[in-house]
């Protein structure tokens, strides 16, 4: 598996003045409002808020999944302005791996060929994908599942197979949903060791949404969002506030 | 093996009840079709089967003859001017005609009966299982084909009937010499075949034109038509077409096959298309998590027309495997269903063919898919 290098102080992900509208008319939204936000790599930053504060929507505009209506966003230095649907699956599939909330396994292929999935996408196959496989597997310690599909495994099995699916591309951002939300607080903590070990030992950087407060010991940096903006931010651990102001950085 | 193959894979046989909806759509289209080809196939076999026995050059035809059957008389005289004719070696006459055969219950039954030379090259039975063609040269002495013993009411060598009023015994029996009408075949001595069908001796219905060594068909195709009024000189391959187009084309039966097999694709486009969109519907969320993954669209849609190829290669075989027992089935009917290779390989191509385009649905609507789903999924 050979490994992108990036310069260690450029941020993975970076997010300046960016607004999103969603829906048209009388539906329409604005769930970000100039927020500026950075990523860096080594930190597992955690973005909490309530329902409906924009956390998805944010994941969503750094994940590339949507391109802001105003503002930008850079994976790795590379911008995401003008991109269309197939540029931005170019930039996930280079540089952002995904942990979701229900792990979105697939039911039919087994642990080692989802996680080989990830890198089938990339057009990588053949024994050198099958090994990536399941070295991923191995780092988070599911050596002995290979062979198991999804409804043979319990649900921090599953997603520990979506962290390894997330990392066997070895991408230098990992966004997750939720990660802990369908977990107990064993698995819980199990996954967000994980997520922690990944941004410290292998330095990417790790963007954890949610609002369990038993993921903040994990966390290196504490964000908080409420209406679309940023408005809150502070080192993790520690509990230590640090105010911000408000859609600022 | 890329791995969204192996995903195809699965989530086909993944809903076994869907695999099994899907494989009867396509196995009933594909059968239809190949059904439908194959007596097309055999259709055109059996209307030209006199025209691809007889031992000829050239057949000299009243002007307009549509088809073997057609009753148009040539005057008997012709003979002499396409023996004159530059490059004719021989003209051997033909006498067709329909006829009553009177079974030994009283009940008469039609017959066609063919009649021709026998001590010459020309229209004789083939496949003959039991007598012999010079047995056929005795008075009263016809041929018939097994498969209508039951119909004219005979048993084989030795059997007396009525034919137009003249007692005849069968003298020959051939085996697969079967008529699309249902009308028995009868061949007979030419003398004896007027008789049987009143075609007087100053007419007859065909002649076979065998060219000497080296002459060139085409220039005597031009010089027999251009001595002899109201005749045309067809090779087998010209007279073969012109029967096959006027059963075919003139009567509607082409059409007719046709209709069905067309109506057999759109069944099994509907079918298949349904199935491939509602297993797609089922699966959106891998779908969409594929592209969160940053798979690229192209990557997406190989994973459904894999789906629709594997239904495809699975659903021809099933099909493929009854058409050939329909194939053993109409083997010794009036109507066989013939099966050649390349029907096969085309049949193949149009299932794929099929397949791929009921995956267009499926397609569109997976390019509507937007990967944030997966977030609130």
């Amino acid at each position: 598996m050979s490994r992108k290098l990036y310069p260690m102080t450029q941020p993975v992900l970076e997010a300046k003045g960016v607004t999103q509208v969603l829906g048209s008319g009388a539906m329409q939204v604005r769930a970000l409002k100039d927020v500026d936000f950075t990523l860096r790599r080594g930190e597992l930053a955690l973005l909490m808020g309530p329902s409906g504060s924009g956390k998805t929507t944010l994941l969503s505009v750094l994940g590339c999944m949507l391109t802001p209506t105003a503002g930008t966003v850079s994976v790795c230095g590379k911008s995401t302005a003008g991109a269309d649907a197939e540029e931005l699956a170019r930039l996930r599939r280079d540089h952002v791996g995904f942990v979701f909330q229900s792990y979105h396994l697939f039911t039919t292929l087994t642990a080692l060929e989802n996680v080989q999935l990830a890198l089938d996408v990339r057009g990588r196959r053949g024994n050198d994908a099958q090994s990536g496989a399941r070295h991923a597997l191995v780092r988070v310690g599911l050596a002995d599942k290979f062979a198991a599909t999804p409804r043979e495994l319990s649900g921090g099995e599953q997603q520990r197979v979506a962290i390894a699916r997330a990392i066997v591309s070895d991408p230098p951002a990992i966004l997750a949903d939720e990660p802990t939300a369908a977990l107990d607080g064993e698995n819980g903590h199990s996954v967000m060791k994980i997520l922690s070990t990944l941004a410290k030992e292998s330095k990417r950087g790790v963007l954890v949404v949610g609002h369990d407060p038993r993921l903040m010991p994990f966390a290196d940096r504490i964000i908080s969002i409420a209406d679309g903006r940023l408005v809150d931010e502070r080192a993790g651990g520690t509990g230590v506030p640090r105010l911000r102001a408000a859609g600022g950085s | 093996m890329p791995l969204n193959f192996t995903l195809a894979l699965r989530n086909l046989f993944h809903d076994r009840l869907r695999f099994v909806a899907t494989m009867i759509g396509i196995v009933f289209s594909v059968v239809l079709v190949l059904v439908q080809m194959g007596l097309y196939l055999g259709f055109g076999r059996v209307v030209s089967t006199m025209i691809d026995h007889a031992s000829a050059d050239l057949w000299i035809v009243r002007q307009g003859t549509k088809c073997f059957e057609d009753p148009s008389l040539l005057d008997a005289r012709v003979r002499d001017d396409v023996l004159a004719t530059a490059g004719v070696a021989s003209a051997e006459p033909v006498v067709i005609g329909f006829s009553d055969w009177r079974l030994p219950s009283g009940e008469m039954t039609p017959v066609f009966v063919v009649g021709s030379d026998l001590n010459a090259s020309g229209l004789h039975p083939w496949n003959i299982t039991e007598g012999s063609i010079k047995a056929l040269a005795g008075d009263e002495a016809v041929a018939v084909d097994q498969t209508y013993f039951k119909r004219l009411g005979i048993s084989g060598i030795g059997s007396t009937a009525d034919l137009r009023g003249r007692p005849v015994h069968v003298a020959a029996v051939t085996d697969g010499i079967r008529s699309f009408t249902t009308t028995p075949y009868v061949f007979a001595d030419l003398k004896h075949a007027r008789g049987y069908t009143g075609v007087p001796a100053n007419k007859l219905s065909y002649l076979l034109v065998k060219l000497k060594p080296g002459a060139n068909t085409a220039q005597v195709q031009h010089a027999l038509r251009s001595s002899i009024p109201n005749i045309e000189a067809l090779t087998p391959a010209a007279f073969r077409d012109r029967s096959r187009n006027f059963w075919l084309f003139g009567t509607g039966a082409g059409a007719a096959l046709f209709a069905g097999a067309l109506l057999g694709l759109i069944v099994g486009t509907v079918i298949v298309a349904q199935t491939l969109y509602s297993s797609t519907k089922d699966h959106l969320d891998e779908f969409a998590t594929l592209r969160a993954l940053g798979s690229s669209n192209a990557y997406i849609y190989r994973v459904i027309v894999y789906q629709a190829l594997l239904s495809a290669v699975i659903g021809f075989c099933f099909a493929a495997a009854i058409g050939f027992i329909v194939v053993e089935v109409t083997t010794k009917g009036a109507l066989p269903v013939v099966i050649t290779p390349t029907l096969i390989a085309a049949i193949f191509a149009l299932t794929v063919a099929m397949c791929v385009a009921s995956a267009l649905a499926a397609i569109l609507r997976v390019l509507r898919i937007d990967p944030v789903m997966v977030f609130s999924r």
